[in-house]
Order: structure tokens, then C-alpha cells, then sequence
């Protein structure tokens, strides 16, 4: 059967369209123009900056200026010791937040009675994740720092920083394991499983996508922060790299703070430089999460 | 009411049902159930929406520990053991086979899905659960559509042939205790037909109870019969008895004449 251009034309008889029919459709169109502008301007920050960065903090990036120590009151040289640091603080900081936070997070949503306690939990939860981090600094200041004589060492900041995001791996990882129908899990059981084998051989490995997405926010955010780890472990400068958990360090986020603001003579694209080390490495961490979640995702449909 | 004793030339009771009330949040759902299910037969359970059938199935399987605003009182015995007072309630669901009215294939490849079970239960060696799939995928009439993609999604499967997939995890189980909840609501005539024919073939290895809102369904498949409605056990009889003229309960005449539900 041919379509013949008749069929495209407008419907006429019974069909044909009236002033509602217009006004509506008017109407939607409208609206998506607006939603799409909406969207757009969303990019546009993320654009900017990146364009920015690259332009201005490019020419500064080079082997040397990633992997040697800074030199001449930070004016010259590289900022190894603060990007091994950032990696460092990262590192341990998931250490313990990740399994806490699944943890709680399969608690949570596959044992937890649907009472006031639980209710309770999840609200505490919510407001850890709001409160300000030159707050959780002073906490772990207190708490790591001073009370278990920690000192200022990549430890006490790690853990300041673990508890300051364990709230967003905590809601990313429970909202996936919810996102899992309820079905699933009682076919599971029907099977004779065990909410523990049900949890592990069917549950989370259907929310594993959800739960890489909170680590790698945790991941981002950790990386970025400055304030919890001022007071806590992070130095102003450091002409040697940390040799154990114990040891200050030095981090990509406060050494930008410190190459825009605390250093006279600073050349202009340092401070450019850093922040585009520092967004790179979120970056590439982000996408390295999204390929792997579009590989769990090609193996996984429901 | 079914007698309590066992009838000569009837086979040897499977499951007893005395007494069973199940509420839901203080409201009962259904009330003073005594029925016995003898051991391979295909029993019918026929009833309207709301009837309490599914909360039946539940109590059998406990699956109502999952839902705490429900209660139970009365007793269930299956080979000898109240299962309502039962602590081992894995090994019990391990042993009785549901099959929903959706069909459920989790988002595992089909062979997968039918090896959870045997997995389950500690069966490791690849030759042991090839074997168990093969079996199991044949018995439920979709081995020779499947089986050159047994590495693919079963949630990809068409409806009919998850719901066979369903089957055959249920089958992979081993079960004493088959039981098919509206097994045939999403799925097109031929396959019902096709999964009819594979329960009266396997009802000479487990007991069959057939949950179903299609009478003549219950009628095709089972020798006794039960109707619920209104939240209890109207009548309980062998099939033909149930639905032949001489009924002698009003409301299950008008039911599976189709007057009403």
C-alpha cells in the first residue's frame, strides 16, 4: 500500500481541526520551546566554566606541572603533593563510607520495620546530608582531631569527609534498591531464598547502576570540598608527600584557595590550572562510572 | 464439608486445612476454612475477586510474614506438620511452587532464572544444573523454544513464555506442593491450553492447587473444587459434583452458572 500525499494533508469533514484544536496545540508547542530554553540554560553554566578553564588554566597543564612539587613559595613548580593528597583523602574517605552507607542503605530498605524508629533514621539521615560542611568540619575537628587524638592527619579529614557524604550514598543506594520491584523479591522468596540470598543475588545486583551514581556524587563532592578539611588534615603547604595515614597532606581544592587568594606573585593561570586538574579528575571519574554503568545496564533489563 | 476421614480408593491426604481464619488488620479476609487436598490431584480453588484465594495461597507458603498486619489462626499440616507454627519456613517455600498471575522472569538469562532455585538449595556443578534446566524448561513446553537463547534475558521473553519460564522455576524447585495463582491472566489461549496440558502431566509428581477466576478452567483441570466467597469456604466438592445440578448450595449454582462475580 502507497501513502499518497492526501494522507498528510489536514483531516477535513468530521476531522477538521477547530479553534480548540489550535489553541491547544499552540499552547504545547509553547511550552516545550520554554522547556527546552530551560534545558539549554542548564549547559550553559557547565559550558562556561569548562570552556573557561580550559582556556585560561591549558597552557599551565603539562607532565611537569601534574607529577613535580611546587617550588618558589608555590609561584612555580607542580602541585603533585596536593593532587596525591586529594587522591588519598578520596580513597579513604570511601573506604569507610561505602560499606556504612550500603550497609545502612540495604538495612534501610530491605529489613528495616516500617515504625517511628525507622521514620526517625531516615529523617536524621536527610538532615545530615543538610547540614553545612564548615560544621562537619568542626565536628571532625573536635571528634577525630582532639578527642581520639587523631591529630590533623589524612585520616581525621577522611573520616570528616566520610561522614559529610555518607548521607548521599546512603539515599542513592536506598532508592535504587527500592526501584527494584517488589515482585522480584517475592518470586525470590518463593524460591526458598533467604532474604539475605534474595538481597544478594537479586536485588542489588539490579541496583548497582543507582549505587555507583551516590559514590560517584560522594566521590565528586569529597573531592571538592575545602572547609572539612582545613581544619582537620589538609595543609597550606607541604614540601614532602605524606608517608601514612597519620600525616598531614596537601589537597587540589585548599591549594587552589591558597594559589588564588593567600599568594602574592601567583602567575595568572596556576590557579586556573589547578581548578581544571581538580575538575578534570571528577570528571574522569564520572565518566568511568557512566561507562560502567552503561555495560551493567546492556547486561540487565527488566 | 469434606469428611475427616480418608474414603477408600482416595489417595492419602497431602495437606489439611482446619479451622484457618486469616484477618487483615483485625478485618477477616477469610474465616473457617477445613479442607483437605489429597496427594496428586489437581485442586481447584473458584471464587470472585476479593474471596480471600490469594490470601490462602499466602498462608501456605507463609508469605504472610511479610505483611505484619495480617493474622492467622487454625492450622495447616502438610505431611504431618502444622505449618503455621513452622519455623523452617525456607525449606517449606523451597518445597511449594507459586506462580503468580503476572508472570515474574527476574531480570536473569533464561537459564539463570530456572538454575536459581537448584542454586538456592546448594546444587553447584554445571553438568547437574544443565541437566535440571533442560529437564525443567521441557516439562513446562518451552525447552524448544528457548533453548538456543538460554543466555538471553528471560524478562525479555513474550508474556506466554515467561509465565512458562514462571513454570519452570517452579518445577526447578522440585515442589510437593505446586500452586498456580490465576496463572492464565496474561497469557493468550494457546499457551493456556499449552500450560493446562503440562499441569495434568506433572500432577502424577506433585499435588496441584489451582487458584482460577475461570470456572470452566477449574472445571477442565480439577477433580475436587473449592468456592470461596465472601470471605469464606462456601463449599468444597468433587468437580463435577460442584458444578453439575445437583449442588446443593445456591450461591455456588449461581457463581459458576456465571449470574454473578
Amino acid at each position: 500500500m502507497s501513502v499518497t500525499a492526501d494522507s498528510f494533508s489536514f483531516p477535513q469533514g468530521a476531522f477538521a481541526s477547530t479553534g480548540l484544536n489550535l489553541r491547544k496545540e499552540k499552547v504545547q508547542y509553547l511550552f516545550r520551546l520554554l522547556f527546552m530554553l530551560m534545558t539549554g540554560l542548564l549547559i550553559l553554566p557547565v559550558a562556561l566554566i569548562l570552556g573557561m578553564l580550559v582556556y585560561k588554566g591549558g597552557p599551565a597543564i603539562s607532565v611537569d606541572f601534574l607529577f613535580t612539587d611546587p617550588t618558589q613559595g608555590m609561584t612555580a613548580g607542580g602541585i603533585f603533593p596536593a593532587l596525591f593528597g586529594t587522591i588519598w583523602l578520596v580513597a579513604v574517605s570511601l573506604l569507610f563510607s561505602v560499606p556504612l552507607g550500603i550497609a545502612a542503605a540495604i538495612y534501610l530498605s530491605e529489613y528495616a520495620p516500617n515504625n517511628w524508629l525507622t521514620r526517625l533514621i531516615n529523617l536524621c539521615i536527610i538532615n545530615l546530608a543538610g547540614v553545612p560542611s564548615i560544621v562537619h568540619a568542626l565536628h571532625g575537628f573536635g571528634a577525630f582531631v582532639l578527642f581520639a587524638g587523631m591529630g590533623t592527619s589524612i585520616l581525621a579529614a577522611s573520616l570528616t569527609l566520610a561522614i559529610m557524604t555518607m548521607p548521599v550514598v546512603i539515599v542513592a543506594t536506598k532508592e535504587s534498591l527500592q526501584a527494584v520491584p517488589q515482585s522480584f523479591r517475592e518470586a525470590t522468596w518463593n524460591l526458598g531464598a533467604t532474604r539475605w540470598q534474595t538481597i544478594v543475588k537479586v536485588v542489588v545486583p539490579n541496583a548497582v547502576s543507582g549505587i555507583l551514581t551516590g559514590i560517584i556524587l560522594e566521590v565528586s563532592r569529597s573531592a571538592g570540598e575545602t572547609a572539612p578539611i582545613m581544619f582537620t588534615g589538609a595543609v597550606f603547604f607541604l614540601p614532602f608527600l605524606p608517608q601514612d595515614l597519620f600525616d598531614q597532606t596537601m589537597a587540589l581544592s585548599l591549594h587552589l584557595f591558597v594559589v588564588s587568594t593567600q599568594v602574592p606573585g601567583m602567575p595568572e593561570e596556576t590557579p586556573y590550572g589547578v581548578a581544571l586538574v581538580l575538575i578534570g579528575l571528577v570528571l574522569i571519574m564520572n565518566s568511568l562510572s557512566i561507562a560502567f554503568r552503561m555495560y551493567l545496564r546492556g547486561k540487565k533489563k527488566w | 464439608m469434606v469428611s475427616e476421614s480418608i474414603a477408600p480408593g482416595r489417595a492419602p491426604i497431602k495437606l489439611s486445612v482446619r479451622d484457618l481464619t486469616i484477618s487483615y488488620k483485625g478485618k477477616p479476609i477469610l474465616s473457617n476454612v477445613n479442607l483437605e487436598i489429597e496427594e496428586n490431584e489437581i485442586f481447584g480453588i473458584i471464587g470472585p475477586a476479593g474471596a480471600g484465594k490469594t490470601s490462602f495461597l499466602k498462608c501456605l507458603n507463609r508469605m504472610d510474614i511479610f505483611t505484619p498486619e495480617m493474622s492467622i489462626t487454625g492450622e495447616i499440616i502438610m505431611d504431618d506438620v502444622d505449618i503455621l507454627k513452622m519455623r523452617n519456613v525456607y525449606e517449606l517455600r523451597r518445597r511449594i511452587g507459586v506462580v503468580f498471575p503476572l508472570p515474574v522472569g527476574l531480570p536473569l538469562s533464561v537459564y539463570d532464572n530456572v538454575a536459581l532455585a537448584p542454586r538456592l538449595a546448594g546444587i553447584k556443578k554445571k553438568l547437574q544444573l544443565d541437566e535440571i534446566v533442560e529437564q525443567c524448561l521441557q516439562r513446562a513446553a518451552l525447552w524448544d523454544e528457548v533453548k538456543d537463547r538460554l543466555n538471553s534475558l528471560g524478562s525479555l521473553l513474550s508474556g506466554g513464555q515467561q509465565q512458562r519460564l514462571t513454570i519452570a522455576r517452579a518445577l526447578s524447585q522440585e515442589p510437593d506442593l505446586l500452586c498456580l495463582d490465576e496463572f492464565s491472566i496474561a497469557v493468550d489461549p494457546v499457551t493456556t491450553m499449552r500450560i493446562e496440558g503440562v499441569l495434568k502431566e506433572i500432577k502424577s509428581e506433585t499435588t496441584i492447587i489451582l487458584v482460577t477466576n475461570l470456572v470452566q478452567q477449574a472445571r477442565r483441570l480439577a477433580s475436587r473444587t473449592a468456592f470461596f466467597h465472601d470471605a469464606s469456604c462456601v463449599e468444597v466438592n468433587d468437580t463435577e459434583e460442584l458444578f453439575t445440578g445437583t449442588v446443593q448450595n445456591a450461591v455456588t449454582r449461581e457463581y459458576v452458572e456465571g449470574r454473578f462475580g
